[in-house]
């Protein structure tokens, strides 16, 4: 099959005529991307402060009487459905995937660039009906980010008026989004690829943000129907996850339903969600430790592997999150056997990134900086996995501050310390500015050092047996009076990493007010988006031509080349030598190895 | 270099804070060692992946860090080593193999309770833990949420003979005899809860509509906590219990004061009429008509719910209130409800009281009404959007009551007067609550609310 026509079609761009077109109703994907990733940090900022508020308390209980218990459940819920949904989801799929795919794979825009428009405007409506619920009476709900009914629906939990409508409708658009925008990446990806660009070409980025769109395509249907049924029963008083149920010594219409149905379906798509999240972090960690290195990843096709394994696995161990649920018990030999085999392809990963950086040449910049930080932290969160997956030792330690210890090591620090390894990395491309590196890493060492502040003592906290979603813990005899003491530090280290932050914001206003303009290919990389006539690349992104590839892309230090690095439009006979008697054989023009196809023979054999 | 460095000293750091951090679990309390033998496996196992390629991480960044002596240093060019990477694989498969086997091991104990493991019943609601244990039958009766009323309030199926001899505990305080396997069917009135206790290891939540179940063998005489661990709603965080266990003997002593089902069905109705004849002596500080009496303190008793009224003369009569000599009021009130002469005059002057005709009391404290709409909001939970109170959650009525007397019970909440007597179950939970007014202009705002209030159920 050859694709080139569809990644070079023209009819379909719109060429922007209007500021209007061009910034605000724009089909362009590079603009779709920065309008996702500016709202999901703008959201994410919001996200921050709450966590702020909720540390507040639980740092220094009764001294805020602005922080009730109610205002507390509505920030923590908040808190957590904005950086899993609204944040991390919506900026590495629709900002970055966005942004990369296209240019990445050598095609002009995204197949269908209407439709991706159209997924931005839902996502804003989503986050705007999301935040409306501040301001409605009685507030956002304050469930926690799981929904779990009965609770969530019923008196006793903050925002059971409106809140709760208006977070289940807020899902139900942001999944119609993502539906619009996944599909889109789905398709260009499979079949807009420049020529020369086969599937097992492709950049890791690349690989993470498919994979994980294909999960959001398959998971986000669950969490759509169980916000619709809920809805059903909130409004229409139906009972797909209400039992007969006494509430507040009233007997309620409901019978019959189940709420263990409800946590199936939530975590169906809840479980599958943390890799939607991980994967794209994978890949553009990948690619962005392989280019700091300057060497190539270490073992691509089994990272590709891994991703997809990992991928496909994430279906089978939602029922990990629901071991003391009340579910059938016998369930937990199951998911706990499949959650820990998930761990052996992604240890690998992990061992090929370190693998990656032996025998490298590592330049320690800001964005390289990031990736390191993030396989440290990364290790940490998924070595904790370990324990919770082991249906035993999950038995302790399930509801308590070590849970929120492990998923914030390893799905709220490491994704994002991705996201700004990410954002330092393309910020030149993007903005074709440079960026302010000495703000870079003051950013980088307070936000790495004091998350791990933050989150490594949460898991001892946890193991003493403190629970999670505790407005304040009060006189309880188990715990020593040096827990407090501990919660007070989380909170100071919590607050110095939240107002670190204005460090990037800073940055990037700086940056752009500025316009210190950037090298187009700073970095030294060797995927398509660096290449591009313009930087930034214009509209349709490639000029009258569209790149051609010959290499795979971690063509870095390749024995005997002139530079430490071939990008990958670069052919054979273009690769300028300096002792060619050092080039590996499949990298000289006129061979036909796996590594270095002629463009005109892959597009039959080896994609799909 | 720096980052490199960094790597090193965090493993250290790490390492160091958890051999030497004062927080670790609480002493086992239960069977269940063959757990914490696991969480140490584990804590092995990932320990050492954690310190070996953390230091491989900082020794490679460390070494192949770009230099400026060595301005043409290449990195090495290897896509890929199938030797290493498959020997890395059966290693990291290994080391899971020897977390989860131990781990599935303990697990099949955990799903099959022993056969004669003594069954009880742990019952949850909106924030309040109640027990039930069965009685000579050794059978639990069947019970519905339909039948769940203020008289039955675990919903016991009334025609069900084997339910008749249940044992109900209705306050949040269980006993447990030591050394025996028990097994907990857990059962919720209204939303998820989860039974925890940390020293005994295991877990599990309740769910409506399904009858869960954990079981252990508490094994160290001792008081222990019962937290709920699923998040409930407001008061998620107050909804304690205790555990306390002790020789069979003793637990069996204890139970057989608690009442059964059957028993709990015959207490009579109180008489109106002899009530009014044991409240002349109350009247003299709480008025003819039970309006309270500022200059001595006395409190508005008129109107009051009968089952609040009849809990809080009998906490008064066993020093459960007024037993702290701070609480000079409450000191002076627990002799005079000994004055009553058994447990039912408490019950006739209860149902006299309740029905009092309503007045309005004169406002004496003035404050913010919006700012204590605010903090109303977590009141209004248990008590009542109009401060009406509310039987099932063992809340009393605010609406009407004298707001001075409010505020000194409030102030008494705070300040640990009131809700920190061992038997003072629904007084504990009230405790955390009245520490979320944090100063005494909240108190004061509140209760200005309050005030507007009128105590009417919509």
């Amino acid at each position: 099959m050859n694709h080139t026509p569809i990644a070079d079609q023209q009819e379909g761009l719109h060429h922007p005529r209007s500021f209007l077109t061009k910034y605000i109703w724009s089909q362009d994907h590079k603009v779709i991307a920065i309008q996702y990733a500016a709202t999901a940090i703008f959201v994410g900022l919001i996200a921050v402060v709450l966590s702020g508020l909720m540390r507040l308390q639980l740092g220094f209980p009764g001294s805020f009487d602005f922080i009730n218990p109610s205002s507390y459940y509505q920030f923590v819920t908040m808190h957590g459905m904005i950086m899993v949904v609204y944040l991390l989801t919506a900026l590495f799929l629709g900002g970055f995937g966005n942004y990369l795919i296209p240019l990445m794979i050598g095609t002009r825009d995204m197949v269908f660039p209407f439709l991706n428009m159209l997924s931005y405007w839902f996502y804003l409506v989503s986050v705007l009906i999301l935040l409306a619920s501040f301001f409605v009476p009685g507030g956002p709900t304050g469930a926690g980010w799981t929904l779990y009914p009965p609770q969530a629906i019923l008196a006793g939990t903050p925002g059971t008026d409106w809140g709760i409508v208006l977070m289940l409708v807020s899902l139900a658009v942001f999944i119609v989004a993502f539906t619009m925008g996944g599909l889109n990446y789905v398709t260009t990806v499979l079949q807009a690829r420049t020529r020369g660009m086969t599937l097992m070409r492709m950049p890791l980025t690349i690989w993470g943000i498919f994979t994980a769109t294909v999960l959001g395509l398959l998971a986000f249907p669950a969490l759509l129907v169980s916000a619709i049924m809920m809805l059903f029963d909130k409004l229409l008083g139906s009972s797909f996850f209400m039992p007969a149920i006494i509430s507040m010594g009233e007997q309620l219409e409901h019978s019959g339903g189940s709420p263990v149905l409800f946590q199936h379906l939530f975590w169906f798509f809840g479980h599958p969600e943390v890799y939607i999240v991980a994967l794209p972090a994978f890949g553009l960690v990948s690619d962005i430790i392989a280019t700091h290195a300057r060497k190539n990843i270490f073992g691509y096709r089994m990272m590709v592997w891994a991703i997809v394994i990992i991928g496909g696995l994430s279906f089978i161990v939602w029922a990990h999150h629901m071991y003391v649920s009340g579910m059938n018990p016998y369930f937990g030999f199951f998911f706990a056997t499949t959650t820990l085999i998930i761990a052996v392809p992604t240890a690998l990963k992990v061992y090929n990134w370190v693998l990656t950086l032996w025998q490298g040449n590592i330049h320690l910049t800001v964005p390289m900086l990031f990736a390191i930080g993030f396989i440290f932290t990364f290790i940490h969160g998924g070595l904790t996995g370990l324990f919770l997956g082991n249906v035993a030792v999950d038995l302790p330690l399930s509801d308590t501050y070590f849970v929120v210890g492990h998923f914030h090591m390893v799905m709220g620090v490491s994704p994002v310390l991705v996201i700004f390894a990410a954002v330092y990395h393309w910020f030149p491309k993007v903005s074709g500015l440079r960026f302010n590196e000495a703000l870079g890493k003051w950013h980088f060492w307070i936000t790495f050092l004091g998350a791990y502040a933050v989150f490594l003592p949460m898991h001892y906290l946890g193991f003493l047996g403190v629970p999670r979603r505790y407005y304040a813990m009060g006189d309880t005899a188990f715990l020593p009076d040096s827990a407090a003491g501990l919660n007070a530090s989380i909170t100071v280290a919590a607050i110095i990493v939240g107002v670190a932050q204005l460090f990037f914001i800073a940055n990037i206003f700086l940056s752009l007010k500025r316009r210190e303009v950037s090298d187009p290919n700073p970095w030294g990389c060797t995927t398509l988006e660096w290449q591009t006539p313009e930087n930034p690349p214009a509209h349709g992104n490639w000029g009258e031509k569209l790149p051609v590839v010959y290499r795979w892309a971690y063509d870095f230090s390749v024995p005997g080349a002139r530079w430490d690095f071939i990008p990958q439009n670069v052919a054979p006979e273009q690769v300028e030598w300096a002792d060619r008697s050092l080039a590996p054989a499949d990298h000289l023009p006129r061979h036909t190895g796996t590594e270095n196809q002629s463009p005109d023979e892959t597009d039959s054999s080896k994609t799909v | 270099m720096r980052i490199a460095i960094t790597l090193l000293l965090l493993v250290i750091g790490t390492v160091a804070f958890h051999i030497w951090s004062p927080w670790w679990f609480t002493p086992l309390a239960s069977n269940w060692h063959a757990i914490d033998t696991t969480v140490d496996i584990t804590i092995w196992v990932t320990g050492f992946v954690f310190i070996a390629v953390n230091l491989f991480l900082a020794f490679a960044i460390y070494r192949y860090r770009k230099r400026p002596d060595q301005p043409d240093r290449k990195a090495a060019y290897e896509p890929e080593n199938k030797k290493l990477e498959g020997w890395l694989t059966i290693i990291t498969a290994a080391g899971v193999a020897i977390m989860l086997a131990p781990g599935l091991l303990v697990w099949s104990e955990f799903v099959r309770p022993p056969q004669d493991a003594a069954e009880f019943e742990v019952l949850g609601q909106q924030w309040h833990w109640t027990f039930r244990f069965p009685g000579e039958d050794g059978r639990l009766g069947k019970v519905a949420t339909q039948f769940i009323s203020e008289k039955n309030p675990f919903g016991i199926d009334p025609r069900d003979e084997a339910g008749l001899d249940d044992i109900l505990v209705s306050d949040n305080e269980l006993h447990l005899p030591e050394g025996k396997p028990l097994k907990a069917l857990l059962r919720s009135k209204d939303v998820l809860h989860n039974f925890t206790v940390p020293q005994f290891r295991v877990k599990m939540d309740l769910v409506p509509g399904l009858q869960s179940f954990v079981w252990f063998t508490p094994t160290k005489p001792g008081k222990y906590e019962i937290l709920c661990e699923e998040l409930c709603g407001i008061a998620h965080f107050a909804m304690r219990g205790k555990v306390i266990v002790e020789p069979e003997q003793a637990f069996t002593q204890w139970l057989a004061g608690k009442p059964t089902f059957a028993q709990s069905q015959q207490i009579a109705a109180g008489d109106p009429v002899k009530g009014q004849a044991h409240y002349a002596t109350c009247a003299a500080c709480h008025g003819p008509n039970g309006e309270g009496n500022p200059s001595l303190k006395a409190p508005r008793l008129a109107g009051m719910s009968e089952w609040y009224l009849k809990r809080q003369i009998h906490y008064f009569r066993e020093g459960i209130r007024g037993a702290s000599p701070e609480d000079k009021l409450g000191q002076q009130m627990a002799p005079m409800a000994n004055t009553l002469p058994d447990q039912q005059a408490v019950v006739d002057v209860a149902t006299y009281l309740s029905a009092l005709p309503e007045f309005t009391p004169l406002t004496t404290i003035h404050g913010d009404t919006r700012r204590g709409r605010h903090y109303y909001v977590t009141c209004g939970a248990c008590h009542g959007q109009q401060g009406e109170g509310n039987f099932a959650t063992n809340s009393p009525r605010l609406a009407g009551q004298r707001d001075w007397y409010l505020k000194q019970q409030l102030l008494n909440f705070k300040a640990g007067l009131r809700g920190t007597h061992q038997k003072d179950s629904y007084g504990h939970e009230m405790l955390f609550m009245a520490r979320i007014l944090t100063d005494e202009q909240a108190i004061d705002d509140v209760l200005a609310y309050i005030n507007s209030l009128d105590g009417v159920h919509e």
